[in-house]
């Protein structure tokens, strides 16, 4: 092992821990009772996402209803389907992004390795310090390439080894060929991918368990979309990775399982919901559903 | 609804007639044209009022200028007035600053709407009532009690005067931040304060040295409050003590412009001069550093 390796060993963090507040009030109160309900059912792969019965509201407007799903570990999981069917809500309750909207309300219960994400006792910095997020557009900080990856080790008190944890995540985001030689240069002078993947190497700096990737490939050319593609399986295994996308070829080439959003009509106004979840080639080649058969063949309505 | 064809229902013109104004073209024109010269006449007005006062301030007070007017005391001089200006002025931003940054950081990154309206209100009241009540506000409240006039006390109430200046600027140049920023730190698990410090306020840095500059060149004109709180001093040496008088330079135009003496009068004008001259320097100074701040953040 690699000293590189032993500091983030050091500085890592056990992901299956409940996720307390964070660290200043645990030395000024108690620790919160503990999280996860015992007897946890092992499946064939663990997940670590285990939504249950998730439904969303912004104000009186309904997002989301009914969701049901695992998210496996160390798997690529694609969340398809039309506009507006909630899927960005979704991923974004998965690390509580969605907190900053004051008129967001979730039901139901997101568990996250057994501990109840939404739970009054977990603190979402924590949360979103485990689960990392990389957004639609790029949105890299008015610094340096190496201070945008330095940035979040640095303010997490990872400062041992900062550089080699630069370069490891900058390699890992396969990014490092292209920006070693002018890592003091302002990252607003990358191209759109290169900004694009100077964030997943913003986001992989602090060793995160789940990287969320809300169509991180959409504002970007086909060249540069070919390159997350590409470093998204290399990401594979080391990560559990959520994405979503517009694009079903890219949920075809990169998932291990896909989920359909779509939207259910039944009760009156329309509401997103998970219609079916399973393997990628299976959704893409015998879906159970006709509403998913319809969107991946590309009929519609 | 009235259309310029007198037979509507066919097409409203002729595409092949040449370019030429049609129909009420020319009279729209004309209003145009009207409109247009009198709001450049109001801005050549505005302008022509700066102008006025720049030479009338040029005309009577270059004679009263030499470098001994800089470097000595009363009466020949306004050094040590400069340099008491300097101090108060000074101790105000230090007071006005970090407290005009933190509120316009609470208005933009945590109060909500219900709290952060009354606020900003209370800043715009704050920014325009008159300086003199600032100035006897402090008189009551530091000079009665500790019965000396000092520059603590004109530094407060110039820091009062500031800060609704710094606190706007500062909430302006933080809301062009954008949101991505937030949620890109929010999402890499940093808590909300150190993003603040290290990614929100360094790339507001620009504004906020513009809106503080704006700040110490109102501060630096203020009178009003300076003749109640240290007008005692006359400034004939340099003194920087904080608890007592110190002498300042629109005190020392407020005391020249009352003597009976014309070259009183000049000096008063020499005076009057350096400050324009200085306050005007510090607000082109602002506009750069604030035009390359934006360009920074929108590149």
């Amino acid at each position: 092992m690699s000293s590189v390796e032993q500091q983030f060993g050091q500085a890592g963090f056990e992901p299956t821990a409940p996720v307390p507040p964070s660290r200043v009030r645990i030395q000024s109160g108690p620790l919160a009772e503990a999280g996860p309900s015992a007897g946890r059912r092992e499946p064939a792969v663990e997940s670590v996402f285990d939504v249950r019965e998730v439904s969303v509201h912004y104000g009186a407007k309904r997002a989301l209803q009914g969701v049901n799903m695992r998210i496996p570990r160390s798997r690529i999981t694609a969340l398809i389907g039309p506009s507006g069917c909630g899927k960005s809500t979704f991923i974004r309750s998965l690390n509580r992004m969605n907190d900053s909207v004051p008129s967001f309300r979730l039901d139901g219960e997101v568990l996250y390795h057994g501990h109840d994400l939404y739970a009054g006792n977990v603190d979402e910095v924590e949360v979103r310090r485990r689960i990392g997020m990389v957004f639609q557009k790029p949105n890299p900080f008015p610094k340096s390439i190496h201070d945008n990856v330095a940035w979040a080790p640095r303010n997490l008190g990872l400062r041992h080894g900062l550089d080699e944890r630069v370069e490891k995540a900058l390699r890992g985001a396969a990014l490092w060929d292209e920006v070693k030689d002018r890592l003091k240069s302002s990252a607003h002078g990358l191209s759109g991918g290169q900004q694009q993947r100077l964030c997943i190497a913003r986001a992989i700096a602090i060793e995160p368990d789940v990287l969320l990737l809300d169509e991180p490939a959409s504002a970007l050319d086909p060249i540069a979309t070919a390159s997350i593609e590409e470093l998204m399986h290399s990401l594979k295994g080391r990560f559990t990775i959520v994405i979503v996308t517009h694009n079903m070829q890219q949920a075809a080439r990169v998932a291990d399982e896909t989920a359909f959003f779509g939207l259910n009509a039944a009760g009156g106004e329309p509401v997103g919901t998970l219609i079916e979840h399973d393997h990628t080639e299976k959704i893409f080649g015998h879906p159970a559903d006709p509403r998913t058969r319809d969107y991946v063949s590309g009929r519609f309505g | 609804m009235t259309l310029e064809s007198t037979n509507a229902h066919e097409s409203p013109f002729d595409p092949a007639a040449p370019l030429t104004p049609t129909g009420n073209l020319r009279r729209r024109r004309a209003i145009s044209r009207v409109a247009e010269s009198g709001a450049t006449l109001a801005a050549a007005l505005a302008v022509g009022v700066l102008g006025i006062v720049v030479y009338g301030v040029l005309v009577h007070g270059a004679g009263a200028l030499s470098l001994d007017f800089f470097f000595e005391g009363a009466p020949n001089g306004i050094g040590p007035a400069l340099v008491g200006t300097a101090e108060i002025v000074t101790m105000a931003t230090l007071l006005a600053v970090p407290l005009g940054v933190l509120v316009a950081v609470y208005l933009v990154e945590f109060g909500g709407g219900r709290i952060a309206t009354p606020v900003r209100l209370a800043l715009d009241v704050m920014n325009g009532y008159p300086s003199i009540i600032v100035g006897v506000f402090i008189f009551i409240l530091i000079v009665e009690a500790t019965a000396s006039q000092s520059a603590i006390a004109a530094s407060v109430a110039l820091a009062i005067i500031m800060l609704s200046i710094v606190a706007r600027g500062t909430e302006e140049v933080l809301r062009l931040v954008p949101d991505s920023m937030r949620e890109a730190s929010d999402a890499l698990g940093v808590s909300r304060w150190r993003s603040i410090l290290t990614v929100i306020l360094p790339s507001a840095v620009g504004g906020i040295a513009t809106a503080t500059i704006l700040a110490v060149a109102r501060a630096a004109g203020e009178t009003a409050p300076l003749i109640l709180l240290t007008s005692n001093n006359p400034g004939i040496e340099v003194s920087l003590n904080p608890f007592e008088a110190v002498p300042n330079v629109p005190g020392t135009i407020y005391r020249l412009s009352e003597e009976a003496n014309p070259e009183g009068f000049a000096r008063a004008w020499g005076a009057g001069f350096v400050l324009l001259a200085l306050i005007m320097a510090a607000n082109v100074g602002a506009r750069v550093l604030l035009n390359r701040s934006r360009r920074k953040m929108a590149g």
